[in-house]
C-alpha cells in the first residue's frame, strides 16, 4: 500500500519533468543545425538511433548481439541499392532497407536465439562475419568499391533533400519516430514481459510465456530498427560500404550504448554523440581511433558499467534516497 | 580445561548478500573434542560451518585457529592453517574419478593418512578407485568426501550433515569411521540431524535457532533434554 | 593426371593440406579459448591478438635482436604469457563473479587497443618472416609435393594439442583445472590457490595462442590484422565443437579447417563462410554443440 501510494504521487512528477527535458531536447535539435555542421548532426542521430536499437535488445531483454552492423550495414546496401539502381523515393528506400533488416533479424535470431548469454554474442559475431563475407562477394554491393553515389530524391516527391536542412530534418523526423517506438516497445506489455525474462527467465517460463518467441520478436524488432538507422545513414551520405557492416562496426554500437548507459532510454544517445565526436576531433590527429575506442571499452568495463548515463541516474537515486 | 581452545569463534555475524544469517555466534572446541551443532532447516548450521571456513566471505566477528586469527585469510589459507571440510553436498568432481578425487586436497600437514591405509578403511573405494566420482553411490560419495580430507593431514575437520539421505547400515559405517577419527585424536565440528548418530559421537552439544546459539550442553544429557529439543527442533 | 570428382588430384591433396594447416590453427587457438573459458568463465576475444603478438614477437626478436625462429617458439609465449598474466591480474580478476560479458567487453577493448597500436606502428601490410633453414624445401610424398615446413606445422601442433590434453587428463595441476571448472570454491577450500590458478591458467591460454602465432608467421605473413580475423572463425569452431571438452575443440578444429580446404576445391566461393554455415546448421540440429553438453 505505502509503496502503492508512494508510486502514484511520484510519477506524474516524473512524468512532467522528463517531459518537460523531452521538449528542451526537441527544441535544441530543432534549432542545432544553425549551430553545427548538419552533416555531423545527422550522423550523430543515425548512430545514435542505431545504438538505441541495439540497446532495446541488451538493456530490455539482456541479449548482447555483437553482430548488429549486419543490420545497420545491411540495411544500408539495401535502401542504396532500391534508391540507386531502381530509382525509388527516398522513404520507400528506406522501407525497404527496414523490410531487409527485419528479414535478416529473423533469420539470424531464429538460429541465434538458441543458445544463451555469451554464445548468443559469439554466434551473433560468427553470423554477421558471414554476412560480411557474402557483401564482399555478391555483385550488388560492389565490393571494395560499395554503392556509391546514391541520390537523396525527393521526399515523397515532395521535399528536394539535397537541401542540407531538410534532410537534416528529415533524419530528425525519423529519429524521433524510432526513438518514440522504442520507447513505446520497451513500456507496452511485450517490453515488460521482455524485461521478465531479463530478470528471470526459467520464472517467465514456468508462468507459461514462450520465452523464445518473445526473444525473438525483440530481435527482429531491434534489427528493424537498427536497419531504419543504416537506410538512413545511406540516404544522408549517399553511400553504403562494407565498413558498416563489419565487426568493427557491431563493436562501436557497443560501446555507444555501454558508455552511455545500458538499459537507459538516453544512454545510447550520449554515448554515440561521445563516440562520433571523438572520432571526429581524432580524425585530425595522429592518434588511432581504434586505440582509443579500445581503451574507452576497458576503463567502462572496469570502472563504470552502468556507463554515463546509469551512472547519473544512480547518483540521483542514492541522493533521494538520502533526503528521504 | 586451562588449555585455550582449538576453535574459538565469539561474536560472529553473516550476511548472505544483504541478509544478515549469522547473530553473534560463539563457539568454543578443544583439542580432540567431537562437537555438534544441532538446530531446523535453516537455524543456520551449515552457513556456521561455511563461515568458519570462509567460503562465506562477509562476515564480523572473531574466529580464532589455535590462537591465530583466521577471518582475515583467504579460503585457501584457511584450509592450509589445517581445517578439513566436507561439504553438506559432499562435493566430489564429475570429472575427476575417485583416485584423482582423493588425491585432490593439497597435504596441509604432517601426519595425515596415507593412501593404504584409507583405501583399508574404505574398500569400496579402492575396487572402484578408477571410476567416475560422480558413479559411486550416495554413502561411497560420504565416503570419499570423508576420505579426502584424511589424507591432508588435517587435525581439525569440519563434517555438514555426513547422514543425510543415506541407509542405516551406511549410517552406521560412518558412525565407526568417526569413533576410529576420535581415537586418534582428531577434533571434529560435526552437523546432524540424526541424534542417535549424533549421540554416539558428541561430546557436547550446541543448539541453534535462527543464526544465534541458543543452548550447549553436554553429551550424556541428551537424553534427559529429549523433550527440550523436540520443542526446538520441532520433530 | 588423375582427378577426383573432376578435379586434379593435386590440387585437391594441395587444399586438403592447407586445410589441415588452418585447422592446425583453429584447433590450437579454439583449444586455449575452450581452457580459459572452462574455468574463467570468460571468452577471451583477445586471443587472436594475443595469436598476432606471438607473431609480432618472433618477427620483433629476429629484426632487432637476431633472435631467430627456434628460441622465438619459446620466448615468444613467454612473453605473452607474462602480458597475459598482467592483464588477469589486474584487470580480469575484478569481473568475476559478474556478468562473463563484461569479460568480453574487456578482452574485445584489449584487442582493439593492440591491433590498434600495431596498425599505427606496422601498417596494416603483412611482413614477411622467413622459416628457419632446416624447415625449407618440399618433400616428395609420391602423390604430391609437401613444403617441409607446412608438415612441421600440422606435426607441431598435433604435439601441442595432445601435450595440453595430457596436461589436463593426466596431470595434477590438470585435476586442479578440472575440478575447479565444477566448483572452484570448494577447490579453494581445499588449499588449492584457486586466484592463482586462474591468473596461470589465463597465461598458459595466451602462451599457446602466441605459440600459434609463431608458428603462423612463416606462413601467413605477419600482421595487425591477422588475429581478430581468425578469432571470429574460432569462435564458429567452438560454438560447433561445444566447450565443455576439450578433445571435441581440439577434434573440430582440424575438420573444419579440412572441411573448409574441400570447399576451396569444389565450391571455392564458399569457402568463406562454410564454417558459419556449418555453425548456423549445428545450433539448428544440435544446440550444445557436437561435443557439448546441454546447460
Amino acid at each position: 500500500m505505502a509503496v502503492g501510494t508512494q508510486y502514484l504521487a511520484e510519477q506524474p512528477r516524473l512524468r512532467t519533468s522528463s517531459m518537460v527535458l523531452g521538449l528542451i531536447a526537441i527544441a535544441a535539435l530543432l534549432a542545432a543545425p544553425f549551430f553545427f555542421y548538419p552533416v555531423m548532426l545527422m550522423s550523430v542521430l543515425c548512430f545514435a538511433l542505431f545504438a538505441c536499437a541495439f540497446n532495446l535488445l541488451i538493456g530490455y531483454v539482456g541479449l548482447l548481439s555483437f553482430g548488429h552492423a549486419a543490420f545497420f550495414g545491411g540495411a544500408a546496401y539495401f535502401t542504396a541499392h532500391a534508391a540507386k539502381v531502381w530509382g525509388l523515393e527516398p522513404l520507400t528506400s528506406i522501407l525497404i532497407g527496414v523490410a531487409g533488416a527485419a528479414v535478416m533479424g529473423l533469420i539470424i535470431g531464429f538460429v541465434a536465439i538458441r543458445r544463451q548469454g555469451i554464445y548468443f554474442a559469439m554466434i551473433t559475431l560468427a553470423l554477421s562475419q558471414m554476412f560480411a563475407f557474402i557483401c564482399l562477394q555478391v555483385p550488388f554491393t560492389h565490393g571494395e568499391d560499395g554503392i556509391q553515389g546514391v541520390p537523396r530524391g525527393n521526399l515523397l516527391g515532395l521535399i528536394d533533400l539535397n537541401q542540407p536542412l531538410a534532410m537534416y530534418y528529415v533524419t530528425l523526423a525519423i529519429f524521433l519516430f524510432g526513438f518514440f517506438a522504442i520507447w513505446r516497445i520497451v513500456n507496452s506489455p511485450f517490453g515488460n514481459i521482455l524485461k521478465a525474462i531479463r530478470e528471470n527467465e526459467r520464472r517467465a517460463v514456468s508462468l507459461g510465456y514462450r520465452v523464445d518467441r518473445y526473444k525473438l520478436g525483440a530481435f527482429v524488432m531491434s534489427a528493424a530498427l537498427a536497419g531504419l538507422a543504416g537506410g538512413t545513414k545511406a540516404i544522408v551520405f549517399q553511400f553504403a560500404t562494407l565498413t558498416d557492416v563489419q565487426w568493427q562496426m557491431s563493436g562501436e554500437v557497443i560501446l555507444m550504448t555501454l558508455l552511455g548507459g545500458i538499459g537507459t532510454m538516453i544512454g545510447p544517445i550520449v554515448g554515440a554523440g561521445l563516440v562520433i565526436a571523438l572520432q571526429n576531433y581524432l580524425a585530425a590527429s595522429d592518434f588511432p581511433v581504434t586505440v582509443l575506442i579500445g581503451i574507452i571499452f576497458v576503463i567502462c568495463v572496469l570502472l563504470f558499467r552502468r556507463g554515463i548515463v546509469g551512472e547519473i541516474i544512480e547518483l540521483m537515486r542514492r541522493k533521494s534516497k538520502d533526503a528521504s | 580445561m586451562s588449555s585455550a581452545p582449538l576453535l574459538e569463534v565469539r561474536g560472529l555475524n553473516a550476511w548472505y548478500g544483504e541478509s544478515h544469517v549469522l547473530h553473534g555466534v560463539d563457539l568454543d572446541i578443544r583439542e580432540g573434542e567431537t562437537v555438534t551443532l544441532l538446530g531446523r532447516n535453516g537455524a543456520g548450521k551449515t552457513t556456521t560451518l561455511r563461515a568458519i571456513m570462509g567460503i562465506l566471505r562477509r562476515r564480523e566477528g572473531v574466529i580464532r585457529l589455535r590462537g591465530k586469527d583466521i577471518l582475515g585469510l583467504p579460503l585457501h589459507r584457511v584450509a592450509q592453517a589445517g581445517i578439513g571440510y566436507v561439504p553438506e553436498e559432499r562435493g566430489i568432481f564429475a570429472s575427476l574419478n575417485v583416485s584423482e578425487n582423493l588425491m585432490l586436497p593439497p597435504t596441509v600437514s604432517d601426519g595425515g593418512m596415507s593412501v593404504d591405509e584409507i583405501y583399508t578403511l574404505f574398500p569400496n573405494l579402492y575396487e572402484r578407485r578408477s571410476s567416475q566420482g560422480t558413479k559411486l553411490s550416495g554413502g561411497e560419495q560420504q565416503m570419499l568426501a570423508i576420505a579426502r580430507v584424511l589424507r591432508t593431514g588435517a587435525r581439525f575437520i569440519l563434517l555438514d550433515e555426513p547422514t543425510e539421505g543415506l541407509a542405516p547400515v551406511i549410517v552406521q559405517r560412518i558412525g565407526d569411521v568417526l569413533v576410529a577419527l576420535k581415537k586418534r585424536g582428531m577434533t571434529i565440528l560435526l552437523v546432524e540431524q540424526n541424534f542417535r548418530f549424533a549421540k554416539k559421537v558428541a561430546d557436547r552439544f550446541y543448539l541453534m535457532e535462527d543464526g544465534r546459539m541458543v543452548n550447549s550442553f553436554p553429551g550424556h544429557e541428551l537424553d534427559a533434554r529429549m523433550d527440550e529439543l523436540h520443542e526446538v527442533l520441532g520433530v | 593426371m588423375s582427378t577426383i570428382f573432376g578435379v586434379p588430384a593435386p590440387a585437391l591433396y594441395g587444399q586438403i593440406l592447407i586445410g589441415l594447416i588452418n585447422g592446425s590453427f583453429y584447433a590450437m587457438l579454439s583449444l586455449g579459448l575452450a581452457v580459459i573459458f572452462g574455468l574463467l568463465r570468460v571468452i577471451n576475444f583477445a586471443h587472436g591478438a594475443q595469436y598476432m603478438l606471438g607473431a609480432f614477437a618472433a618477427y620483433l626478436l629476429l629484426t632487432y635482436t637476431g633472435i631467430g625462429y627456434w628460441p622465438a617458439l619459446v620466448l615468444a609465449p613467454l612473453i605473452v604469457g607474462a602480458i597475459a598474466v598482467l592483464i588477469e591480474r589486474f584487470m580480469l580478476s575484478r569481473l568475476y563473479g559478474i556478468d562473463p560479458l563484461y569479460g568480453l567487453l574487456l578482452t574485445f577493448g584489449l584487442a582493439l587497443i593492440l591491433e590498434g597500436a600495431f596498425r599505427h606502428w606496422f601498417g596494416a601490410a603483412g611482413q614477411p618472416y622467413a622459416a628457419p633453414p632446416q624447415l625449407t624445401g618440399a618433400l616428395n610424398l609420391g602423390f604430391m609435393f609437401m613444403p617441409i615446413y607446412r608438415g612441421w606445422v600440422v606435426v607441431a601442433s598435433l604435439v601441442v594439442c595432445i601435450g595440453t590434453w595430457l596436461l589436463i587428463e593426466k596431470t595434477r595441476l590438470g585435476a586442479y583445472l578440472r575440478s575447479a571448472t565444477e566448483n572452484a570454491t570448494l577447490v579453494q577450500a581445499f588449499g588449492v590457490n584457486v586466484p592463482l590458478l586462474l591468473t596461470l591458467t589465463y597465461g598458459l591460454g595466451a602462451a599457446l595462442a602466441a605459440l600459434a602465432g609463431v608458428l603462423a608467421a612463416p606462413i601467413y605473413q605477419v600482421s595487425p590484422l591477422m588475429g581478430t580475423n581468425l578469432i571470429i572463425i574460432v569462435f564458429a569452431v567452438v560454438v560447433v565443437g561445444g566447450m565443455g571438452s576439450i578433445l571435441g575443440a581440439i577434434v573440430t578444429g582440424y575438420m573444419l579447417g579440412v572441411l573448409e580446404g574441400l570447399t576451396k576445391v569444389f565450391y571455392p566461393e564458399a569457402s568463406s563462410i562454410v564454417i558459419f554455415v556449418v555453425m548456423a546448421i549445428v545450433l539448428l540440429v544440435r544446440p550444445a554443440g557436437l561435443f557439448g553438453r546441454e546447460e
